[in-house]
């Protein structure tokens, strides 16, 4: 399928799914908030340019605000991880990411060790400013450490599930 | 010059990440005297649209719990029926089924209109709740708003067909409130941690409180009707700083379920509105 309506696509059903299910689940233990939506940017292939990425991340993280009504508040997140992400795929591929075409993050054009950290540390990059600008404005630090921690082990954990149920394995070049 | 546009070529992306994450920083931070711009009215009527379809499957979902929570308040209101109760007092007659006239003067200062709630967060730090009905149907900003069975918060903004409510739980939101049994007055807000619990503060130590109490609004609160109902007393805190009792209340209201609202109109709005300015200019 095109690169481009496979995207749109995603795009459609991850806002779905964010935004109309998983918004409807009540917090556990009254912290961890299941945020899964970023896994769009994830998974955008290597050659996208780096304007495009910010852009893209820009307006993903404010249509999701519109609906959970936290004006800029998911939008700067999505910003920072889609900033982010290009230094940390040369960091943990040293090729030259315009070698892979239209290839896109995976474990199997990453290697598992590698893809499973460039998730992990852009899931908590996410999910640590999101919950930091939420400080900011009120509470304590403590409550808010303890919310990262249950926040991000859920979106880890929906993330492995998308990983399972969508079967991106491109063929290797 | 060159060098400038040597500069500006070679820190492109990092000046566009900056730009954007600051965009999205002044919506955060200018949060609070934010109802009436531009984003609320775009958002609004994007999301409310959208919200407004899937409701129907949701409504269809929760149809059975809904009924049983509408009969409930049907009972409740037939009790109210004039057949249903006699009337000791010459002076005073039946209107219609609900309204009391006065030989002397309408009695009448609320107005309840019904509307649908189209889209409902709990665990947000700042929660609201999204009505099908609005300024086209006479919804204005800072009515009350009532569910079935308590009190569910304050219009903050109203577009033509879809009003956003602030819940009780939302950590901006300031309710005064008082216990049923008639003394012990305080202020209802939310911590942001539990949403079925709300926190009570300044009621004075003298009062006897029990787990249980029901907490109702106030007769004094220029906004809500008063005696409906917020909450129950689930735990009785001391303050030791300020000397007085923090209690936390559970909402009587769930609001993860909230189908159906009621918006109040207080007839003597205006006049309440314009004593105030009188008095604030002079």
């Amino acid at each position: 399928m095109n690169l481009i309506v496979k995207n749109i696509i995603r795009l459609f059903l991850v806002l779905f799914i964010q935004v109309f299910i998983l918004k409807k689940i009540p917090p556990l233990h009254g912290m961890a908030i299941p945020y899964f939506y970023f896994i769009l940017i994830l998974w955008l292939p290597y050659k996208i340019s780096r304007s495009a990425l910010l852009i893209y991340a820009f307006f993903l993280g404010i249509i999701v605000d519109i609906f959970y009504k936290t004006p800029g508040l998911h939008s700067a997140a999505s910003l920072l991880l889609a900033y982010l992400r290009p230094f940390v795929v040369n960091l943990l591929l040293p090729k030259e990411s315009t070698e892979w075409g239209e290839n896109a993050p995976t474990r199997f054009t990453m290697g598992f060790m590698q893809y499973f950290t460039y998730v992990i540390f852009l899931t908590i990059v996410h999910n640590a400013y999101l919950i930091f600008l939420e400080w900011m404005q009120f509470g304590n630090l403590l409550y808010f450490t303890g919310k990262l921690l249950v926040t991000t082990f859920i979106s880890l954990l929906l993330i492995l599930i998308s990983e399972m149920l969508v079967n991106r394995k491109t063929s290797y070049r | 010059m060159r060098n400038i546009f040597l500069f500006l070529k070679k820190y492109a992306i990092l000046l566009l990440f900056l730009f954007l994450q600051m965009i999205s920083l002044v919506m955060l931070f200018s949060y609070n005297d934010f109802h009436q711009t531009v984003y609320w009215t775009l958002s609004n009527d994007l999301s409310g649209d959208i919200n407004e379809r899937i409701n129907v499957v949701e409504e269809f979902i929760s149809l059975k719990t809904e009924n049983e929570n509408l009969r409930a308040q049907n009972a409740l209101l037939l009790e109210q029926l004039s057949v249903s109760n006699m009337q000791p007092d010459t002076t005073s007659q039946v209107e219609n089924a609900l309204m009391i006239k006065d030989s002397t003067k309408v009695t009448r200062q609320f107005i309840y209109m019904p509307a649908k709630v189209l889209s409902s967060s709990v665990f947000l730090q700042q929660n609201y709740i999204m009505l099908h009905r609005g300024s086209d149907q006479g919804i204005k900003p800072n009515m009350a708003v009532v569910g079935i069975g308590g009190l569910i918060g304050t219009v903050v903004y109203a577009s033509k067909n879809i009003s956003l409510v602030m819940s009780l739980i939302n950590r901006d939101s300031k309710v005064i409130a008082v216990l049923k049994k008639g003394s012990g007055l305080g202020e209802i807000s939310w911590d942001g941690k539990d949403p079925s619990i709300l926190l009570l503060s300044k009621v004075p130590k003298t009062i006897n409180v029990n787990k249980g109490d029901s907490i109702v609004t106030s007769p004094y609160s220029d906004r809500f009707p008063p005696g409906i109902l917020i909450g129950f007393v689930d735990k009785v805190d001391f303050d030791q700083e300020t000397n007085t009792f923090r209690l936390k209340v559970k909402t009587a209201i769930d609001f993860n379920s909230v189908q159906h609202a009621y918006v109040v109109n207080n007839l003597m709005q205006p006049e309440i509105d314009q004593l105030k300015e009188k008095v604030k200019k002079e």
